[in-house]
């Protein structure tokens, strides 16, 4: 392992960036611009817009961000442990069946209260 | 190709530049045709010709959108948050295409050999949905509102059991680098990971299929109810930004299943050894690539509601439950 390997990711990086960057400009000497008011607004299937765009949306997407977040710190420590397994053994494998367990409540509990169900839009 | 152990050098920097730009073009170019074929493929399949206008069989017809796509007007409504609106279709690509740098092709040519190169792939290939999030948020439109927070809640929540499901192969392989991922498949198709960890592949490909919004998971598209979802106000080039980051994705997703199960550059059969091994990676990359075409022509679109419990009450224990399984039969194995 030797810093020359992040020079390559620092190389895709830097091209990630570029392209977006000169597609654009480049578009911008080809494409035509004719602004008008009525392109310029919003769609909204051909009526006027009616209101605010930033609507209130539903709490459920709050939910599954949390529970996105509970399970995805848990890979967090799967990896790790995955990875040194061959040396932690039998030890290792009982804690982290109890770490999972205890989150797997969690899971049937958010289950139980109905946070997966999905009712309207 | 390998780059110098020495270390970093002027010489080694340009290099790893011109391999960088090299590698862009091979993607562009893989974009294209993957757009041209996906086309082809889904019309023989439903008995039509597919496009064969533009060029020779129809093979310049996706340069020909490139083409429309470039010239044509870039409309940013005016209600939309301007810095936020532009930044969206940028920040989806960007990461799309810096994962790539850790995908070994053959044991002489990885472009990053990194150490945690999983781990790079899972925490990069997370940030394209802040992307998608905020392009839904940005375009101040209801539509795009809506399909943004339900292309987000989609791919939070299959990103769960993706990551989880390939900890059983660094469970086999003792190791996050990609590179000894493929070193512990040595040997024919009896020894590559599909078949010890099938539960975890399975898996891996629908949560996959998902995270790529890909048929029976394209909802984020749902042009029946959303009309196009998070992108209804792109257009022009900014628009072509957010579709050529889901195929870079399709690319890096593809090479991804090659190198965790499909044993990476390894030949199948013993009488095969012959055969280089970039051509190997090639053929099971396009078997992939091939796979989420034929399932685009096969299944129907599935419910929302369908959609986030097959996710969080079945997939996401399953692959629990698939981590213990190899934990406990590598206990009984040693």
């Amino acid at each position: 392992m030797h810093a020359g390997e992040y020079v390559v990711v620092l190389v895709f990086l830097s091209l990630g960036i570029i392209l977006p960057i000169a597609a654009l400009t480049l578009g911008r000497f080809l494409r035509p611009t004719k602004p008008t008011e009525q392109k310029q607004t919003t769609y909204e299937s051909g009526n006027e817009p009616v209101g605010e765009g930033q609507v209130r949306f539903n709490i459920r997407y709050y939910l599954y961000a949390l529970m996105f977040v509970v399970f995805d710190v848990e890979t967090v420590f799967l990896y790790p442990w995955a990875v040194a397994y061959d040396k932690l053994g039998l030890f290792a494998l009982v804690e982290m069946l109890i770490f999972v367990s205890l989150l797997a409540v969690g899971l049937i509990y958010a289950w139980k209260k109905k946070v997966f169900k999905w009712n309207s839009i | 190709m390998e780059p110098a152990t020495q270390g970093v050098t002027f010489g080694s920097v340009v290099i790893e530049a011109i391999l960088g730009v090299l590698t862009l073009l091979i993607v562009l170019g893989f974009v294209t045709y993957a757009i041209y074929f996906e086309r082809k493929v889904i019309g023989w399949m439903q008995g039509r010709p597919g496009p064969n206008r533009v060029g020779p069989f129809g093979l310049l017809q996706t340069v020909a959108d490139v083409l429309k796509l470039l010239i044509k007007e870039d409309t940013i409504p005016k209600k939309a948050d301007r810095p936020l609106f532009i930044l969206a279709p940028a920040l989806t690509f960007v990461p799309a295409f810096t994962v790539l740098a850790t995908i070994p092709y053959t044991s002489k040519w990885i472009p990053a050999d990194l150490n945690v190169g999983l781990l790079y792939y899972v925490a990069l290939s997370s940030i394209s949905t802040m992307g998608i999030l905020l392009g839904g948020w940005a375009s101040n439109n209801k539509y795009a509102l809506l399909g943004g927070m339900r292309s987000t809640a989609q791919m939070i929540s299959y990103e769960v059991p993706l990551v989880i499901s390939v900890v059983g192969v660094v469970l086999m392989s003792g190791s996050l680098n990609l590179s000894t991922i493929v070193e512990g498949q040595a040997g024919y198709f009896w020894n590559w990971n599909f078949l010890p960890q099938i539960l975890g592949f399975g898996i891996f490909v629908i949560a996959a299929v998902s995270e790529l919004n890909r048929t029976p998971f394209d909802l984020p598209e749902a042009e029946s109810e959303l009309v196009a979802g998070y992108h209804v106000e792109y257009s022009g080039f900014r628009f072509a930004f957010f579709m050529l980051s889901e195929y870079v994705y399709m690319y890096a997703i593809a090479g991804l299943t090659t190198v965790l199960f499909l044993g990476g550059w390894h030949a199948p059969f013993p009488f095969l050894d012959f055969i280089p091994g970039i051509i190997w990676f090639v053929l099971k990359f396009c078997l992939v690539i091939f796979t989420l075409y034929w399932l685009r022509a096969t299944m129907p679109r599935i419910r929302i509601d369908q959609l986030m419990s097959l996710g969080w009450k079945v997939l996401l224990p399953l692959s629990l439950v698939n981590v213990f399984i190899t934990a406990v039969v590598m206990e009984f194995m040693k």
